[in-house]
C-alpha cells in the first residue's frame, strides 16, 4: 500500500493543527463565563500544573518566535531576489517559508495544548484575565485566522505568482508580517499585564482617574480628594485595580497599554528576528554537514551565512531593548527591580552574560571563519587576536558578579573584606556592564566591516582619508563610551542620571559610529575592484557546529530569561491583584529552572529536527519522482 | 634554533594568565580574587585561545600537530609515559584538594540586597506610612523649599549617625567601623557606588527601622547584627540620618513613585 505524499501529509497536519487550535479557542470561551470559585485549581497528573503550563507555554513561544521572525526577513530576501533578479534569493526565501509551514502547525498545536492546560489547571486565572481582556481574545482569533490563510496563500502561491504577480505575492508577505506582529502584540498584553497591572497617571482616561480616586477614598475614608492627588504627577504609577477588593477600574486599552507591554513588544520583535535567523542558520548548517554535492554545500553555506547575518542584525540592538525593559520594570516597581538585578534573579543575569558572550564570540568566530573562503581577506587576520582579546575582556567584565559571597570561601571573603571585591566589584555595576556591551557590539561590527571589505580594493581617490576617518571615529566612539562609563561611577550625579542620560548616550554613540562608518564604507567601496570571488561551500565544519551552538544558546537564553520575566511576579498570578494559592506558588530555584529549560530545549530541538526531516524527506521523494517522470516522458 | 610550537605558546599564555590573575592582580595590585572567579576567567581565556587557533585550518593543524605526535609518533614514547604518569597525579591532587575536609567555616550565603515582600507596607512601630513605592522622605522637600531647615535636618542626621551608627558603619560611612570586623556579613558600605543610588529612601527607612530581626524570609539565613532602630530613634531621626548618608557620600537615592 502506498502512503500519501509528504506534501499531502504536511497539508493534512497543517489543516488539522489549525482546526484544533480554532476549536479550542472557541470551545473555551463559554468556560470564561462560568463561575470558578468552587474549584480554583485542578492538578495536572505526574508533572504538576505549573510544569505542564511552563513546558507548553515555552514551546509555544519558541515556535511562535520562529514563525514570526522568519517571515520578516523572508519577505525582504524575496524582495531583493525580485529586484536583483537573482533566483538564489527567491529560492532561499521560499525555503525559509517552507520551514515556517511545518513550524506554524506545531505552534498552533502547542497553543491549543497550552489553552487546554490553562483551562483545566488554572481556571481562576483565565477567568480573571478574560474578564478584562475578553475583546482582545476574540480579536486574537480573527488575527490568527487572517495569518493562517495569508500564510497558506503565500506559501502555496509561491510558484504560481512568479512573474507579473510577484508584487502581489510580496504584498501578501508584508500582510503576513502585519498579522503576525499584531498577534504577538495582542498576546503580549495578557502576560505583561500579569507582571505590571499598572500604568501612568497621564495615560488614564478621566473615567478611570475618577474610579481610581474613588477607590483610594473608599480605602482611606479619612483622606480628602486633594490629599489623594497631592504629589501625583503625570508619570506617577497608578494600579488599575482597587487594592483592597481587586475590582478592575480601567478600560481594556489602559490594561493593554500597561507598563511593560511596549518594552516586551519591542524586545520580542527584535528577538524574533535574531532567533529566526539563528534557527535557519542552524538548519543550513545541518544541511551543509549532510550535503552530498558541491552545489548543495555552496547553497547551504550561503544560506547559513545569511541566517547568521540576520541573527547578528537582531542581536546587536537586543541588549538595548532588554535594558529598556529592565529599566521599565524598575520604574514600575523598585522592589521588583531589586529582586531582578540584586537578589533572587541576579545570578540569572550572570548566566545571561555568559550566554550572550557565547553568542557574540560564536557570531564573530563564524565571520572570521568565513573570511577564509574569500581571496584577499588575509590582510585582516592580523587584527583578529586584538579583537578576540577585546571581546573576551569585555565578556569577562560583563560576567563578573557584583557580590561574590555565595561563590567564595570564608578565607576568600575575609581577604576581600566582605562579599564585594574592592576592585573587581566595580565590574558588577551596570555602568561597567553597559560600557563593555557597547564595546563588544562595536567590535562585532568591525568584524562584519572586515568581512564586507574582504577581497575588495577601493578605487575612491579619498580612500586613505576615508580609512583614517573611520579609524578616528571608532577610536573616539570607544573613548566616549569608556568615559561615559567612568562618569557613571562618580558620586555627584543627579538621581537616575546614569539610567536616563549616560547609558542612552553610550547607546547613541555606538549606534552613531555604526551608522556613520557604514555610510563612509559604502561610498568608499562603491566602485571597488574585486580580487577574488567568495568560494561558497569551502567552509570548515567547525564553523557549522558554531551555527548550531548559536541556535541552542538563543533557545536556552529565551527560556531562562522567560523564567526571570515570569518569576518576578513571585507569589502572584497577577502582581498585587490575584495571589497564587496553588501548591506551585513557590518561586522555582535557579537549578530547577535550568533543568526545566534544558528539558524544554531538548523537546524543542526534537520537534524542529522532525520538521527539518519532514522537509528533507519531501525533497528526497521529489527527487526520486523526477527520473521516473522523465523516463515516462522519454517512453512517450 | 628550533621553533617553539603554537601549542606550547598557547599553553604558556594560559599558565601565564593564571599566574597574572592569581598573583599579580590578586597579590600585588589588589586583594586575592576568589578561585571561582579565576576559574570563570580562565574558562574564557581557554575559549579565546581555542577560537584563535581554530579559525583557520592551517593554524588548527599546526596547533594539534604536537598533540597528534605525542599520541601516535614512535619517537615520542618517553613523552607519552611521562604524561601518562603526570596527568593522573595532577588529577588526583586536584581531586584531593577539592574534596579533602578542611576546618574552615562555610562561606556566607548572604544575597546582595534584602528585598522587602512585594505587598510591603512601610511602618514605624505600628504606624502605617505607606507602600514602598510611594513613600518619600518628608524632609527632602526642604532641600529646595528651605535650605536652612534642610541643613538643620542634615545636622541632626549627622548627630544621630555619630551617636549610634559609626561604631559599625565607620567614621567615613565606608562600613569600616571599630566593631565591623566582628560581623559577618560586614556592615553596609555607603561609599559603595552600588548601594545608595540603587535604592529609594523608603528602602533605607525600612532597613534602619526594622534592623536585622526585620529581614524577610526571602534570602535566609540572615546573620545581621543591625538593631531595630525604631525602638531607639524617632521617626524624624531615622529620616534625618537617611538625609545625612546621601549628603555625606554625595550619592543620590533612586526617586520613588515616578515613572517615565
Amino acid at each position: 500500500m502506498r502512503c500519501c505524499s509528504p506534501q499531502t501529509l504536511k497539508r493534512i497536519y497543517f489543516i488539522l493543527a489549525v482546526m484544533l487550535f480554532g476549536i479550542v479557542l472557541f470551545a473555551v470561551i463559554p468556560a470564561f463565563a462560568q463561575d470558578v470559585t468552587e474549584e480554583e485549581y485542578r492538578p495536572f497528573p505526574m508533572i504538576g500544573s505549573r510544569n505542564a503550563a511552563w513546558i507548553a507555554a515555552q514551546l509555544h513561544l519558541l515556535f511562535g518566535s520562529f514563525i514570526l521572525g522568519v517571515p520578516m526577513f523572508a519577505v525582504i530576501i524575496e524582495f531583493i531576489g525580485w529586484k536583483t533578479k537573482d533566483e538564489r534569493y527567491d529560492r532561499m526565501a521560499h525555503e525559509f517559508i517552507k520551514l515556517c509551514m511545518g513550524a506554524f502547525s506545531t505552534t498552533a498545536l502547542l497553543g491549543g495544548v497550552l489553552v487546554f492546560i490553562l483551562v483545566w489547571c488554572y481556571p481562576k486565572v483565565l477567568f480573571k484575565l478574560s474578564g478584562i481582556f475578553g475583546p482582545t481574545m476574540i480579536f486574537y482569533v480573527v488575527l490568527f485566522f487572517g495569518e493562517t490563510f495569508t500564510l497558506y496563500i503565500y506559501y502555496y502561491g509561491w510558484d504560481k505568482m512568479q512573474g507579473r504577480f510577484k508584487w502581489i505575492h510580496l504584498v501578501l508577505g508584508v500582510l503576513l508580517n502585519l498579522w503576525g506582529t499584531a498577534i504577538m502584540f495582542v498576546s503580549n498584553t495578557w502576560l505583561t499585564y500579569q507582571t505590571s497591572p499598572a500604568t501612568q497617571f497621564k495615560k488614564l482616561s478621566d473615567e478611570t482617574k475618577e474610579a481610581w480616586i474613588e477607590s483610594v477614598l473608599s480605602q482611606n475614608p479619612e483622606m480628602t480628594r486633594a490629599e489623594v492627588l497631592d504629589g501625583i504627577t503625570g508619570n506617577s504609577v497608578i494600579p488599575l485595580h482597587n487594592e483592597t477588593t481587586g475590582e478592575f477600574l480601567a478600560n481594556v486599552w489602559e490594561a493593554v497599554n500597561n507598563f511593560t507591554w511596549m518594552p516586551v513588544n519591542i524586545h520580542r520583535l527584535i528577538g524574533n528576528i535574531a532567533f529566526g535567523g539563528s534557527i535557519v542558520a542552524a538548519y543550513a548548517a545541518f544541511r551543509f554537514l549532510v550535503a552530498k554535492t558541491e552545489e548543495d554545500k555552496s547553497h547551504y553555506d550561503w544560506m547559513g551565512y545569511n541566517g547568521n547575518f540576520i541573527a547578528l542584525i537582531g542581536l546587536i540592538p537586543l541588549p538595548f531593548a532588554g535594558y529598556w525593559l529592565g529599566r521599565e520594570i524598575y520604574m514600575f516597581n523598585n522592589t521588583m527591580g531589586i529582586n531582578m538585578m540584586g537578589n533572587l534573579f541576579s545570578w540569572l543575569f550572570i548566566i545571561q552574560a555568559v550566554m550572550i558572550g557565547v553568542l557574540f564570540i560564536g557570531a564573530n568566530y563564524y565571520l572570521w571563519s568565513g573570511m577564509g573562503r574569500i581571496e584577499g581577506a588575509e590582510i585582516y587576520a592580523r587584527y583578529r587576536p586584538y579583537m578576540i582579546a577585546t571581546i573576551v575582556i569585555c565578556v569577562a567584565v560583563w560576567m563578573t558578579p557584583r557580590t561574590l559571597s555565595t561563590i567564595s570561601s570564608a578565607s576568600e571573603l575575609s581577604a576581600m573584606g566582605g562579599g564585594n571585591h574592592p576592585h573587581l566589584g566595580f565590574f558588577g555595576l551596570m555602568t561597567a556592564k553597559n560600557t563593555v556591551v557597547n564595546i563588544v557590539i562595536l567590535t562585532t561590527f568591525l568584524s562584519f566591516l572586515f568581512y564586507r571589505r574582504s577581497g575588495k580594493t577601493p578605487t575612491a581617490s579619498w580612500k586613505n582619508i576615508g580609512n583614517i576617518a573611520i579609524s578616528v571615529i571608532f577610536f573616539l566612539g570607544v573613548v566616549s563610551i569608556v568615559v561615559l562609563g567612568i562618569v557613571g561611577f562618580s558620586k555627584k550625579l543627579p538621581p537616575l542620571y546614569r539610567e536616563n542620560v549616560l547609558t542612552p548616550w553610550q547607546v547613541m554613540v555606538a549606534l552613531g559610529v555604526m551608522v556613520v562608518v557604514t555610510i563612509i564604507d559604502i561610498f568608499m567601496y562603491r566602485k571597488a575592484t574585486t580580487a577574488g570571488t567568495i568560494k561558497w561551500g569551502e567552509m570548515t565544519e567547525r564553523s557549522q557546529y558554531v551555527l548550531i551552538l548559536l541556535a541552542i544558546t538563543f533557545t536556552s537564553l529565551m527560556g531562562l530569561m522567560g523564567y526571570a520575566r515570569s518569576g518576578l511576579r513571585e507569589g502572584w498570578h497577577i502582581f498585587g491583584v490575584q495571589r497564587d494559592t496553588s501548591v506551585d506558588a513557590f518561586t522555582p530555584t535557579l537549578s530547577n529552572a535550568v533543568n526545566m529549560v534544558a528539558i524544554i530545549m531538548v523537546i524543542f530541538f526534537a520537534l524542529v529536527g522532525f520538521i527539518f526531516w519532514l522537509g528533507l524527506w519531501g525533497e528526497k521523494k521529489k527527487q526520486q519522482a523526477v527520473p521516473i517522470e522523465a523516463a515516462a516522458e522519454s517512453d512517450d | 634554533m628550533k621553533r617553539i610550537s603554537l601549542f606550547t605558546i598557547c599553553f604558556v599564555i594560559f599558565i601565564a594568565s593564571w599566574v597574572f590573575l592569581r598573583f599579580v592582580v590578586g597579590g600585588f595590585i589588589s586583594v586575592p580574587i576568589p578561585s571561582s572567579v579565576i576559574a570563570m576567567y580562565m574558562a574564557l581565556i581557554f575559549v579565546a585561545i581555542l577560537v584563535h587557533v581554530s579559525v583557520e585550518d592551517t593554524r588548527f593543524s599546526e596547533f594539534i600537530r604536537p598533540i597528534h605526535e605525542t599520541l601516535v609518533d614512535e619517537n615520542r614514547k618517553t613523552r607519552r609515559i611521562v604524561l601518562a604518569v603526570l596527568i593522573p597525579i595532577l588529577m588526583l591532587g586536584y581531586t584531593y584538594t577539592n574534596i579533602a575536609q578542611k576546618a574552615i567555616p562555610a562561606g556566607d550565603p548572604r544575597v546582595a540586597h534584602p528585598v522587602p515582600p512585594s505587598e510591603f507596607i512601610l511602618t514605624y512601630k505600628e504606624k502605617e506610612i505607606g507602600t514602598m513605592q510611594e513613600v518619600e522622605n518628608p524632609y527632602r522637600h526642604y532641600e529646595k523649599d528651605s535650605p536652612e531647615e534642610f541643613k538643620s535636618h542634615i545636622e541632626n542626621g549627622r548627630r544621630v549617625y555619630y551617636d549610634n551608627c559609626f561604631y559599625c558603619h565607620g567614621d567615613h560611612l565606608d562600613g569600616q567601623g571599630h566593631l565591623a570586623h566582628g560581623f559577618q556579613p560586614l556592615p553596609a558600605n555607603f561609599q559603595d557606588p552600588g548601594i545608595i543610588p540603587n535604592f529609594q529612601e523608603a528602602f533605607f527607612f525600612w532597613r534602619i527601622s526594622k534592623g536585622g530581626p526585620g529581614l524577610p524570609n526571602n534570602g535566609t539565613p540572615w546573620n545581621s547584627a543591625m538593631p531595630v532602630w525604631e525602638e531607639i530613634l524617632t521617626e524624624e531621626e531615622i529620616w534625618d540620618v537617611i538625609l545625612f548618608l546621601s549628603h555625606y557620600t554625595g550619592y543620590s537615592y533612586r526617586p520613588s513613585g515616578e515613572a517615565h
